[in-house]
């Protein structure tokens, strides 16, 4: 069962990063990554990392890839003239992804774990069965690794400043309330109070 | 079908790799995939992390994945708010017009 489920999982995040690199519309490759990721998160709950594969849709599903859609809808380019060098650069970078992808499954495939690196647990952060996934990670988090989860909320930090200060911009030409402005008038300026007479209208208004 | 071991999860997290890598050279005008592309490189980072973290028995990988994750959501925002302020200020995200500081 385990078996089929991570044969279904596997096959449709592959599948769905092909499509991703191949679509031809930019928010059907979002789509895709959308799904690569849900399936990626499958993934994870086949390996017992239950809070990773919630964090991962939560952060990409929800966040990062929105972030995406907003871009590409937001952008009004030209999506199918950026795909002229397609064909140009698939046979190069075919047979590059290639070479890669066998040196890769040589290096896995000959590659063995030894069975008794698998059977002891290498550290004392070795996740017993009394704890579940998320109490685990929390454990070791907010204690050893302390340091590094404040030096990650500063990273977020940097970056949501560094988001801000890029796309922010000063309109020229826009009329904003200034309230300085506003409270320092005086009724003298403010205000033109004028007698009308009868039958003969206002006339000419002195601004 | 047969158990599922560690190689398995390895060999998919390669094959995410490889179509990471390959999105970035066959997709060379157009930003948006390619950051689409470093997502998927990180992602198979991650499920090599996760993979490892799982079958060695040892948590500490899953907190790694946390760090590549929050990594990988900083650098997607950075990016993605690079491009916005370069499309309006060239009017054009191809990679060849992105020659400003060629010096």
């Amino acid at each position: 069962m385990q078996a089929l489920f991570f044969y279904i999982f596997a096959a449709i995040t592959v599948a769905s990063a092909v499509m991703v690199i191949a679509s031809r519309n930019p928010v059907q490759s979002v789509l895709f990554l959308i799904l690569a990721f849900v399936n990626a998160a499958g993934l994870f709950i086949l390996l017992h990392a239950e809070f990773l594969a919630m964090i991962l849709v939560v952060v990409y599903v929800g966040a990062v890839a929105v972030l995406f859609l907003f871009v590409v809808m937001m952008l009004d380019v030209d999506f199918a003239e950026l795909r002229q060098g397609f064909q140009q650069y698939l046979p190069v970078g075919g047979l590059i992804g290639l070479i890669f992808l066998v040196e890769i499954l040589l290096v896995v495939s000959t590659w063995a774990v030894s069975p008794d690196a698998l059977r002891v647990p290498i550290s004392a952060s070795a996740p017993s069965e009394a704890l579940s996934n998320t109490e685990a990670i929390g454990r070791v988090l907010y204690t050893r690794y302390s340091y590094f989860f404040q030096a990650a909320g500063l990273i977020l930090l940097v970056a949501m400043i560094g988001a801000i200060v890029l796309t922010l911009r000063e309109r020229v030409g826009v009329k904003r309330q200034n309230i300085a402005q506003q409270v320092a008038r005086t009724p003298e300026e403010a205000v033109q109070l004028h007698k009308v007479p009868s039958r003969q209208g206002l006339g000419e208004l002195t601004p | 079908m047969t158990t599922i071991g560690l190689g398995h999860f390895l060999t998919v997290a390669a094959i995410l790799f490889t179509i990471g890598v390959l999105g970035i050279f066959i997709n060379r005008k157009n930003v948006i995939v390619i950051l689409m592309s470093v997502e998927l490189i990180l992602l198979a980072v991650n499920i090599n992390l996760v993979a490892f973290s799982s079958f060695l028995n040892d948590i500490d990988g899953q907190v790694f994945a946390l760090f590549v994750l929050t990594v990988a959501a900083a650098e997607a925002a950075i990016g993605l708010a690079i491009l916005v302020t370069f499309y309006r200020n060239r009017g054009s995200i191809a990679v060849e017009d992105i020659n400003m500081m060629r010096g």
